[in-house]
């Protein structure tokens, strides 16, 4: 009976959002007086998976097929469908992200496992009960699901906690084999095309995320978005009608229909604040709402705000900014 | 080319959520259902893919009570030809998976097609379910789907990008933004609906796997803190010295 952690990779690194499954699955394991092990998909390399021991796992599987580089469904289910039987795992904790939701859902099937996405704290386990508190509802609501089966199966939402770092703490790194062939790489990708990230940040995985909506006019003006970005270390995203006429790519588009983050700052720039749009931004940490009409909804979900122009508040607080680093 | 698609039928996206005084239900007096906004994705991808391969068929899925008509026949108007309800209450994302699977096991459907996940429980889970359950892909979440004979080329999105996925019928796809523009139904397309076949058939015995316990509200914002736009920068002090987040 151990806690199965599978952490994404990609380039080497294991990802933020994979860090926090890891420091998840270590605390839960410690809850139930067990052991977490991780596996490893994407490109990884040994030095890397052992710092997973920063967050509390002991042991991190790796099967160095190279054709698990990219994701492909089912190769991906039956390695960790694999792993999870050899370490006799009760629970499988994962990302809530797109590859964790695509062989999550396939897993439960595998392993007859309770599943539960989008779960935003530790489960609670008193009383031989295991109940996980998941969003619901576009983030309008939260759910307690009991988790019947046997085995459980849980979607991190990203951002949800913090990933530990315990400096000096190293993780086993074991050679794993699924026995993988090439019927299961029938659905690999053919192409993998990654796209330009401003800044380079991730806008799924980010901390900080600045955005902006049809009250910045024009493409042309996206070099405030940018700059007060890059000054932070943010990533950049957008409303839907700003994607929908092209001034910036669909990956930027966040709200209902778009991607859903929750990041711990969230800078709305020139957004009116439909309900849409906060259903993909509304369970960030802080909202900061700049909009020069006073009755904008936005201001009613934000921390802070401030009425004003976005042309002339934009350029002041990258100054800010850069005058604090 | 037969194409199955799936649908759900939701609280409209600018609805109140409230609960039940138990906190064990969602609240649905006064609430206006419609078509889960992912699945209008799906629904008129595989329309515009009947119309570009003549002698194919769209048949729409849905797991639900009779409250759910209102929403399949809409989703007739808008150019499906039949329709099947599974006559059950959706109980947890296994649960509706093996409903479609049942139905879907002996109906030869070449490309099943949902949404990427439901507004609601924002399970993300039921289409990997499905294409496990029937033993065939699921590519999840698209962006593009465009049929060559039984040849289907996909695009993913993955997070920074995306992968392009080949696969032969038959597949599940969950689609997502910017697959097409959704379609609305017109006149035309509502009077033909009322007289396209809606079957409903029980549903399959098997338990769910998950129970919702209750449902809570997040917690009331305190209210927003305005800062003088001619003093813009004192809100980068309050990000690092008072929230934290800088
Ligand atoms: C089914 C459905 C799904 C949807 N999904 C999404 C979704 O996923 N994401 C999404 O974003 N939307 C979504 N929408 C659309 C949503 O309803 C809104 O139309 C959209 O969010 C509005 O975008 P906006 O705030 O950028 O533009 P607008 O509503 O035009 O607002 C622009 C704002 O900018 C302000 N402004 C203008 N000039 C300035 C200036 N110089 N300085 C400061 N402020 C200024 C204005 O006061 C206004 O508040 C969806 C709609 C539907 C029906």
């Amino acid at each position: 009976m151990s806690v199965l952690v599978v952490v994404e990779c990609d380039k080497g690194e294991v990802k933020k959002s994979s860090l926090e499954v890891a420091t998840y699955g270590a605390q839960l394991a410690a809850q139930l007086g067990t052991t977490a092990t991780a596996i490893a998909v994407g490109e990884a390399t040994e030095a890397n998976l052992a710092q997973l021991g920063e967050q509390g796992i002991a042991k991190v599987l790796y099967d160095k097929e190279p054709r698990l580089k990219d994701f492909v469904n089912n190769a991906y289910t039956k390695l960790i469908a694999t792993a999870a039987q050899q370490e006799d795992a009760k629970v499988i904790v994962l990302a809530n992200s797109n590859i964790g939701a695509a062989v999550g859902s396939r897993l439960s099937v595998r392993l007859q496992a309770s599943l539960a996405t989008n779960v935003v704290e530790l489960p609670h386990t008193e009383g031989g009960q295991f109940v996980v508190k998941r969003g619901a509802f576009s983030g309008k609501a939260f759910s307690d699901v009991v988790l019947s089966g046997e085995r459980k199966i849980i979607a991190v939402k990203k951002n949800s906690l913090e990933a530990k770092h315990e400096a000096g703490q190293t993780a086993t790194v074991a050679d794993f084999s699924a026995q993988l062939t090439d019927a299961d790489f029938a659905d690999a990708p053919k192409q993998v095309v990654m796209q330009d990230q401003a800044g380079g940040v991730l806008l799924p995985e980010a901390a900080l995320v600045v955005s902006g909506g049809r009250g910045m006019k024009g493409p042309e003006n996206w070099n405030l978005i940018e700059d007060l970005a890059k000054a932070l270390g943010a990533a950049t995203a957008c409303s839907k009608p700003v994607s929908d006429v092209d001034w910036r790519p669909h990956h930027e588009h966040v709200g209902q229909t778009g991607i859903t983050v929750s990041p711990n700052l969230y800078i709305a720039c020139g957004i009116s604040g439909a309900i849409q749009h906060l259903a993909g931004v509304n369970s960030s940490k802080v909202i900061v709402v700049i909009n020069k009409d006073p009755e904008a909804p936005f201001f009613k979900a934000a921390d802070y705000g401030i009425v004003g122009d976005v042309f002339e508040v934009l350029p002041k607080l990258t100054a800010a900014v850069k005058a604090l680093n | 080319m037969k194409f199955l698609v799936c649908i759900s039928n939701v609280p409209d996206t600018t609805t109140k959520i409230t609960f039940t005084p138990d906190n064990k239900e969602f609240n649905k007096a006064g609430v206006q259902f419609v078509i889960n906004p992912w699945d209008e994705y799906a629904l008129t991808r595989a329309i515009e893919l009947k119309e570009a391969n003549p002698g194919s068929t769209v048949t729409v899925l849905n797991v639900g009570e009779a409250d759910t008509e209102p929403n399949i026949r809409k989703a007739l108007a808008i150019g499906a030809d039949d329709a099947i309800r599974v006559n059950a209450a959706p109980k947890d994302a296994f649960f509706v998976a093996e409903q479609i699977a049942a139905v879907a096991k002996d109906g030869g459907y070449d490309v099943m097609l949902m949404g990427k996940e439901s507004i609601d429980y924002n399970g993300f889970q039921v289409h990997g379910m499905v294409g496990e359950l029937l033993g065939i892909p699921t590519i999840a979440p698209a962006m593009k789907l465009d049929m060559s004979g039984n040849t289907a080329t996909l695009e993913r999105e993955i997070e920074g990008g995306k992968e392009i996925v080949q696969v032969t019928t038959p597949f599940v796809v969950s689609c997502q933004q910017p697959m097409c523009e959704p379609r609305i139904p017109n006149m035309r397309g509502i009077m033909t609906a009322r007289t396209k076949p809606l079957k409903v058939v029980p549903p399959t015995a098997d338990a769910p796997r998950t129970q919702v316990q209750a449902y809570a509200l997040p917690p009331k914002k305190q209210g927003v803190k305005l800062i003088d736009a001619e003093n813009a920068g004192e809100l980068i002090k309050l990000l690092r010295n008072e929230a934290k987040v800088i």
